[in-house]
């Protein structure tokens, strides 16, 4: 393979793996604050969707992202909704959100399949693209992936350098005590779950307006549950979610590539990679969980006193 | 300063409670639904009508329910046992892949057997593989601590691929005109339908395996062990119970259940192997086990019930354009509607009592 060939792949890796890298920094800030999402397949299929529809009636790829953004935030409200206030389960809440979500993306979305919007479109960077190797690896792409350089700092500022990070890692880790130090663990919660699905809904909004450019049910092909992942792989730092997005856009770049050049491999066995490679990965990091980062009330409600 | 505040009840409520809670519930994933239905400009109350009468309105129809009832009520019997233990199995649709692959690959084999030796060897192969592939995650869960919701649901992902890749390959009918699809299977490999009905004998095979469930967890020891141990992981570790064996139990009985739905599928309903197998029966599965509180005789009208939904959702498609996700979108609802009911068995909501 020489080297220009990598280069073009390199860079379609960080092209593939940039939704999930939203999602999975939504995840992120979603289960610090001690809730599970398991809606983000869902999420990500509605903000997909949303981003499009906005973005092809008013021709504004900006509009359709924010759009996507408020959509995912608003279903991830839903959760937050079961969760927080009548107490459900929240593993079976976030499949319910799912099959709700892909559903509600798949109806809406039928009429619309094949149809083009408005998108985001490459953009080099004046000065940084004519670096050699890096410049065409990291800086000749479209704005939403220069956004998504600057996030996980964001994210890893937040949580290590607020109070407003700060309360909600406690309302994660120990809400009882984080209530005793008089901090609102709920309102903390409220904004894990609404931040992290305004992310996800990034994550599927930039599918549909920078990656496929159209509409087609099934858009998110399980790059939602991938996310879910990869939160546990990178023991849910953001720093090292950069690294599992690329990972993972990698293998999907790569396998398309595969698929193009004419291989005799079924495609279908090619398909199964980004797949087997999550078990893979969940394989290792469970195998040495030094360093992890897990919220320790994850998944548990903040259920009344008698 | 909140002037309702909520508390947990003494006791859960009655069987009526719970019903009229789900009732309601249903009422208002109904009313969103039909919301949804006009926003896309579809009369609503035609919508209904028709989404009713195509899943329980003739006798074809509610036949159809049946036959559909099947493969779904095999694959939540199982999953209702993982859920019972806190296993969070999503995985029935690989392990009903796995399962379907199994019989195919029998019946591929051997297909001048006669039915009393093949039909048997084809469940056998379909438990065996389904059970392999629920026993995956539920090892990887054991040894290793992995996450069984993620693996299992990856391991859809794989078993569907793997399908395909069978299907479009080695096994490919030649005489298919490139269709992937498997040959037809052969006369003897066939589950054959009750008399003329459009119900297969596969009925019978829900029958006894949701009677062996009820039997087990209700009158043997390991049974009761389960249900200990699903209400307190910790304190089942402290009593000494088999935390671990049970974990392995429910996944691989799990798994051969929903291969023995796939293995069904393929046999009765479309007689070959081919990817349009995969109709999300595992998926409305979970659905189902939890919906029916993992009792089987509820899973088994709950089956019956969601399996009406797509029925009905068929004859929207057919009658009124509505795309077939819309029953993906009220599965979702009812989901959650139910969900978030379930609070007002466990809590009332009433004055915050003052303290003396």
């Amino acid at each position: 393979m020489n080297s220009d060939v990598l280069i073009a792949l390199l860079a379609a890796a960080v092209q593939s793996g940039t939704p999930i890298l939203y999602a999975t920094l939504g995840e992120i800030i979603t289960e610090k604050s001690g809730i599970l999402n398991l809606g983000v397949e869902g999420i990500m299929m509605v903000g997909a969707l949303s981003a499009f529809l906005v973005a092809q009636i008013s021709g504004n790829p900006v509009a359709g992202l924010l759009a996507g953004g408020m959509c995912g935030a608003l279903l991830a409200g839903l959760h937050g909704m079961v969760c927080m206030v009548f107490l459900g389960n929240q593993v079976v809440s976030g499949l319910a959100l799912t099959i709700l979500g892909t559903g509600l993306a798949n109806y809406l979305g039928t009429p619309y399949v094949g149809q083009k919007a408005a998108g985001f479109y490459a953009v080099a960077l004046p000065g940084l693209s004519r670096l050699p190797v890096v410049g065409a690896i990291f800086f000749n792409h479209d704005p939403l992936i220069y956004l998504s350089y600057i996030l996980p700092l964001l994210v890893w500022l937040f949580f290590r350098y607020t109070r407003w990070g700060l309360g909600m890692r406690a309302a994660g880790e120990y809400p009882a005590a984080a209530a005793a130090a008089g901090l609102n663990v709920r309102v903390y919660r409220w904004w894990g779950v609404l931040l992290g699905g305004m992310l996800m809904g990034f994550g599927g909004a930039y599918l549909s307006l920078a990656y496929t450019h159209l509409w087609t049910n099934g858009l998110t092909a399980g790059r939602g549950w991938i996310a879910v992942a990869l939160v546990i792989f990178t023991f849910w730092r953001p720093a090292r979610a950069v690294f599992g997005a690329y990972l993972f856009g990698g293998v999907m770049a790569f396998q398309l590539r595969l698929q193009a050049s004419g291989t005799t491999l079924p495609s279908s066995l090619l398909l199964m990679l980004p797949y087997a490679l999550t078990i893979l990965v969940l394989v290792f990091s469970c195998w040495r969980l030094k360093g992890s980062d897990a919220p320790a009330a994850l998944g548990i409600n903040d259920e009344p006193a008698e | 300063m909140a002037i309702l505040k909520c508390y947990k009840k003494q006791e859960p409520v009655s069987w009526r409670g719970s019903c009229f809670i789900f009732i309601v519930a249903l009422v208002v994933s109904l009313t969103i639904s039909a919301f949804l239905l006009l926003l896309q400009g579809k009369p609503v109350l035609a919508a209904m009508i028709a989404l009713f009468q195509g899943a329980f309105g003739s006798l074809w129809a509610v036949q159809d329910c049946l036959a559909k009832a099947v493969p779904i009520f095999l694959c939540s019997l199982g999953v209702g046992l993982c859920f019972q233990l806190q296993i969070w199995n999503l995985g029935a649709e690989g392990q009903f892949a796995f399962g379907a692959i199994g019989a195919t690959g029998v019946a591929l084999a051997f297909p001048q057997w006669p039915a009393y030796a093949l039909l048997p060897a084809m469940f056998g192969a379909a438990a065996l593989l389904g059970a392999f592939w629920g026993a995956l995650p539920a090892l990887l869960k054991l040894r290793l601590r992995v996450n069984e919701i993620i693996v299992t649901l990856m391991f859809n992902y794989i078993a569907i691929f793997f399908l395909d890749f069978l299907v479009y390959g080695a096994w490919k009918d030649p005489a298919s005109f490139g269709f992937p699809m498997t040959p037809t299977f052969s006369d003897t490999a066939i589950v054959g339908m009750i008399g003329d009905s459009q119900i297969n004998w596969g009925v019978f095979i829900c029958l006894i395996a949701g009677i062996v469930v009820a039997v087990f967890s209700r009158y043997t020891r390991l049974g009761y062990e389960l249900k200990a141990s699903g209400q307190n992981i910790r304190a089942a570790h402290y009593a000494g119970l088999p935390y671990n064996r049970l974990v392995f139990l429910v996944m691989v009985v799990s798994g051969g259940l929903a291969g023995w739905a796939g293995c069904l599928e393929a046999s009765a309903t479309i007689n070959r192997l081919q990817p349009s197998i995969m109709a999300g029966y595992g998926y409305t599965a979970i659905v189902v086990a939890w919906l029916a509180r993992l009792n089987p005789l509820i899973i088994a009208i709950a089956a019956f019930l969601l399996a009406g939904l797509r029925v009905g959702v068929e004859n929207l498609q057919l009658d009124m354009q509505i795309p077939a996700a819309f029953g993906n979108i009220m599965e979702g609802l009812i989901l959650l509607t139910v969900l978030a009911g379930g609070f007002f068995e466990n809590y009332r909501i009433g004055r915050p009592r003052r303290l003396s």
